[in-house]
């Protein structure tokens, strides 16, 4: 069976179970959907325009003459293709969705009805400023709310994702470095990171130098020292850490750090576990992104978008990207120019991701202080919950410790059943969940994590360990087929990603170009 | 608090078969000393009547684009959007989904992005795109960076017609990326020569087709000399719509092309979120950035779609990916794509045909206005005009009389004195006859 480096098998197995054909394909409710190229053509249209009356073009003489080959479809027909396909997803709406590190929360739809006020979704960035007002205080409120929340003195709002924080946070990092004249080229990044944490450094071009993990999975304040120098830039650090951990030496890494004439990066991927707890301001971070997609619910849309403020100590702030809001009497103005100022530059073109800022400050406005420490406590809650009541069966990396919103189990415990912990995961989705995060931690062999949010009832909880209890037991038992030919009940068995890595198919052909390439 | 369904007495059933008596026990590794002893000086829970209040407020301070004559443009376009877009990507299922990381179960976001991908690769002319980016400006950040990892070199050259934000993004990047950017001075009449600025350690020129002024250029002399030089043409495109008229990027030789998708499908959001078309040669599709749906089979031998090709990203690569990007722009992709199959190849070429021809009429209209001329010998729906005195105070004066007029130059090219009696001018499918003589008639009136 071919397998990457982390165990995780990559071509699907062979098993099948015997299943009742139909002629169309469909099964029940489970529609099989053609592609938009195999259902429409070029001809057809599902909107209505008026005819543009003759003009002169001024296109110079560029205008496009061959078809592109766009098919269209009336409304009807769309409708049915896109409802189709939407049936084919999980999603948070439809059930548990513990997918580790991702915090598949809940999404208010008060949120959504607030992101499409016309004085909101229907403002252009470049209007004059005299006339979005609104708009700028808005941006300002979210601003107070995630200074508030983090205790720290300033933030960035511009950077579109998490990992465009993490370049926002370590550009105002290296431009300090630069401002004092120090040429520093290293960053120092656990091995238990997120892969952009090392990524968004060489892309900078630091060299990244790897800090191992304690046996207890946290980071030492020892081995950070140990790995300081007068050429270490930054470290970059994710608090509570990849594996559901707060870094309990968290503070005396901050401390030698700076010590060492460095700055501190938080990866605030997972602050939705200790919001209203504790402040990474207080702690010494000096950059953090939050990604609003987790933490402050913005919906994740099938992989984004997302928005990725970033909260900056003292020392950082005057490096902040534009645009920037400076109070000038009792307006305020975005600050558009870099001219002039120390900030590093610009992240994006306009002001950042308006539609998921509006959406967070709806949610924070409505969990308002002690609602959004209520909803960490929850979190923190469920996924102890969860690792309590399975603890018996499944192995954890760190030993039987408390996590904080997310549970970590190995596949130790899986050793001798011949089942992997992708197996194990497929056969989550018979039993009608999306699987825990698989293989990350790199760190941990077979890893599974579990993120169960604080959206959940306890009766929801007690189902999903009552299945991941049966899964278990099954699994222990060594009934091979459950695990290893899953799923069997999903619009899709195991794909074959090898084939697709080999063979890429990437875009639609017509059949006439892909007979031609075969022979 | 509606969105918290456990109450107190599961909270305490809970904490007990943990083994712990207080919720703050399971924050033990936190330092005693910074565990926070108050709430946080914030408004405490809202009722959704009350949060309601408090947004409408700030929307209603602001003036929206459907209100006025409206006639801003400079990267991000008011088109009008159909009902059906919005209501199907509100859809449970694709809205509350997560990347498509378990792809049995997310097929519906695969098979979208599949076909995004293809509609992008037919619009732009060339061979294959990715699933998308964050927005046009960052997507041209990494369609540099793309070409220097290609070309093994340095330098970009960035034409004077490039969008200001485009550039200062693409700036960032090289300064603090220890790369090059050699930038040629604003275009706004259309006539520098990029290819003059081509040497021996340029890894791409950037040129924005139709250009931030507007005007419109054949690609292909600067292709050829870019090519000539090892170098290769990056296309940015801020105005999609404008490749329903246009002959495409890849048919006139562009090896990278990256467009702001905003216009089909997604609303103005005062600049995001947005979506980032990225496009290339089948030859550089593992030195692209971004993720990308593939077609596979199943176990069972039926079609079926997955990301694949991942072992350029970070999750995979981590310090030696191609891009640290990982969050993408699923959901405003997904709106691309339904608005472009509601579209269709006939929709889309009336929809531009209608822009153009609305942009004529305003250009002519406003060229009428004395003291008013018009830059550009060629544009789609956007072009410049030149008044007597500063721009932006124009803009602000025609803002007073319910008119958005346009963007100063001024405020995308503060340094440039010289630009600040310019003012970039859009008219889309939205703009009425009487809009049109509303803003001509402000303009005469304010100048």
């Amino acid at each position: 069976m071919a397998m990457n480096t982390q165990g995780r098998p990559t071509a699907p197995g062979t098993a099948t179970i015997a299943e009742i054909q139909t002629f169309t394909g469909n099964r029940g409710l489970d529609h099989e959907e053609p592609l938009i190229f195999e259902i429409g053509d070029t001809g057809r249209t599902g909107v209505d325009l008026p005819a543009a009356p003759k003009a002169k073009s001024r296109l110079g003489g560029l205008e496009r003459s061959a078809e592109i080959g766009l098919p269209g479809l009336t409304e009807p027909e769309t409708m049915r293709h896109y409802v189709r396909l939407s049936r084919k997803n999980y999603a948070i709406d439809s059930g548990l969705y513990p997918l580790g590190s991702c915090t598949m929360k809940h999404n208010p739809r008060l949120n959504e009805k607030m992101a499409r006020l016309p004085g909101i979704g229907d403002i252009h960035p470049l209007q004059p400023q005299s006339t979005v007002q609104g708009a700028i205080q808005l941006m300002e409120t979210l601003a107070r709310y995630l200074m508030e929340l983090t205790g720290m003195p300033a933030v960035a709002l511009s950077p579109k994702a998490g990992a465009h924080g993490e370049l926002c946070g370590m550009l105002a990092i290296k431009a300090a470095h630069e401002a004092k004249g120090s040429k520093r080229d290293v960053v120092l990044v656990p091995d238990s990171a997120h892969g952009t944490n090392p990524a968004t450094a060489a892309f900078m071009g630091y060299r990244v130098k790897s800090i191992p993990a304690m046996a207890d999975g946290t980071v030492s304040a020892e081995a950070v020292k140990a790995a300081l120098g007068p050429d270490v830039a930054a470290i970059m650090l994710t608090n509570p850490n990849t594996c559901g951990l707060f870094e309990r030496e968290i503070v005396e890494i901050a401390k030698v750090v700076h010590e060492a004439g460095a700055y501190f990066y938080c990866d605030g991927a997972n602050f939705n576990a200790i919001v209203g707890k504790v402040r990474p301001g207080d702690l010494g971070v000096d950059a953090m992104h939050i990604n609003l997609h987790k933490t402050f619910s913005t919906p994740h849309g099938g992989g984004g978008p997302g928005a990725g403020p970033v909260v900056l100590s003292a020392a950082l702030a005057p490096f902040a990207p534009v645009p920037f809001i400076r109070k000038e009497g009792d307006a305020l103005r975005l600050v558009e120019d870099a001219e002039g100022t120390q900030s590093f530059g610009r992240m994006t073109a306009f002001h950042g991701q308006m539609g998921m800022f509006v959406r967070a400050l709806s949610y924070a406005l409505s969990h308002g202080s002690d609602g959004l420490r209520q909803a960490s406590e929850d979190a923190v809650l469920n996924a102890n919950y969860i690792r309590a009541c399975l603890a018996d069966l499944m192995s954890q990396p760190f030993g039987d410790r408390f996590c904080m919103h997310e549970a970590l189990f190995d596949d130790r415990w899986l050793k001798d059943t011949g089942i992997t912990t992708l197996d194990f995961a497929k056969a989550m989705i018979d039993e009608g969940y999306h699987p825990m995060t698989m293989y990350f931690p790199l760190v941990v062999h077979g890893a599974m994590l579990i993120e169960p949010t604080e959206s959940e009832s306890k009766a929801s909880l007690d189902l999903f360990i009552m299945t991941m209890r049966d899964l278990a037991q099954s699994a222990r038992n060594g009934e091979a087929e459950r695990f290893s030919g899953a799923p069997y009940l999903a619009p899709r068995r195991r794909l074959d990603e090898t084939l697709a890595a080999r063979q890429p198919i990437l875009r639609w052909q017509p059949p006439a170009a892909v007979a031609e390439a075969a022979e | 608090m509606r969105y918290l369904p456990l109450d107190d007495a599961d909270r305490a059933d809970m904490l007990a078969k943990i083994g712990v008596k207080a919720i703050d026990d399971l924050f033990a590794d936190v330092p005693n000393a910074k565990l926070l002893k108050s709430l946080p000086p914030l408004a405490k829970t809202q009722s959704e009547i009350a949060v309601e209040r408090e947004i409408g407020r700030l929307s209603a301070r602001n003036v929206s684009a459907g209100s006025v004559p409206f006639f801003v443009g400079a990267g991000a376009y008011r088109h009008h959007v159909p009902a059906s877009v919005d209501h199907l990507i509100q859809r449970s299922e694709f809205l509350t989904s997560y990347t498509p990381y378990q792809p049995e179960i997310t097929q519906g976001t695969l098979q979208y992005l599949f076909e995004f991908q293809s509609q992008v690769a037919l619009l732009t002319g060339m061979d294959v795109a990715n699933a998308s980016m964050y927005d046009g400006s960052t997507a041209c950040g990494e369609a540099v960076l793309m070409a220097h990892r290609i070309t093994r070199r340095k330098k970009a050259v960035l034409s004077g017609g490039l969008h200001p934000h485009y550039r200062a993004v693409t700036e960032t990047l090289a300064k603090w990326g220890d790369t090059a950017v050699a930038e040629l001075p604003p275009d706004p009449q259309g006539k520098e020569d990029a290819a003059a600025a081509i040497d021996g350690e340029t890894s791409c020129v950037v040129v924005q087709y139709p250009s931030v002024y507007g005007s419109i250029r054949d690609l292909k002399p600067i292709a050829d000399a870019a090519h000539a030089k090892g170098a290769l043409l990056v296309v940015v495109v801020t105005e999609v719509v404008a490749l329903g008229a246009l002959k495409s990027p890849g048919d006139m030789g562009a090896d990278i092309v990256v467009c702001e998708g905003q216009s089909i499908g997604n609303g103005l959001n005062f600049g995001g979120p947005y979506v980032g078309l990225f496009a290339t040669r089948e030859k550089f599709v593992r030195q692209m950035p971004g993720r990308l749906a593939g077609e596979t089979v199943d176990a069972e031998g039926k079609r079926g779609y997955v990301l694949t090709l991942s072992t350029r990203e970070q999750h995979i690569r981590r310090e030696k990916a191609t891009s640290n990007i990982c969050t993408n722009s699923g959901l405003c992709a997904l709106a691309f794509t339904i608005h472009m199959t509601l579209l269709g190849e006939a929709g889309l070429r009336k929809l531009a045909a209608l822009n153009h021809a609305n942009a004529c009429d305003l250009a002519e209209r406003l060229g009428k206005v004395k003291g008013v001329s018009v830059l550009n010998d060629t544009f789609f729906n956007e072009f410049t005009i030149r008044v007597p005195g500063k721009a932006a105070d124009v803009i602000e004066k025609l803002a007073e009389r319910h008119i958005l007029g346009g963007v100063p130059v001024s405020r995308l090219e503060p340094d440039h004195p010289e630009l600040a009696d310019l003012i970039l001018v859009a008219s889309t499918e939205i703009n009425t006859d009487d809009d049109r003589a509303a803003f001509a008639a402000a303009l005469k009136e304010v100048l």
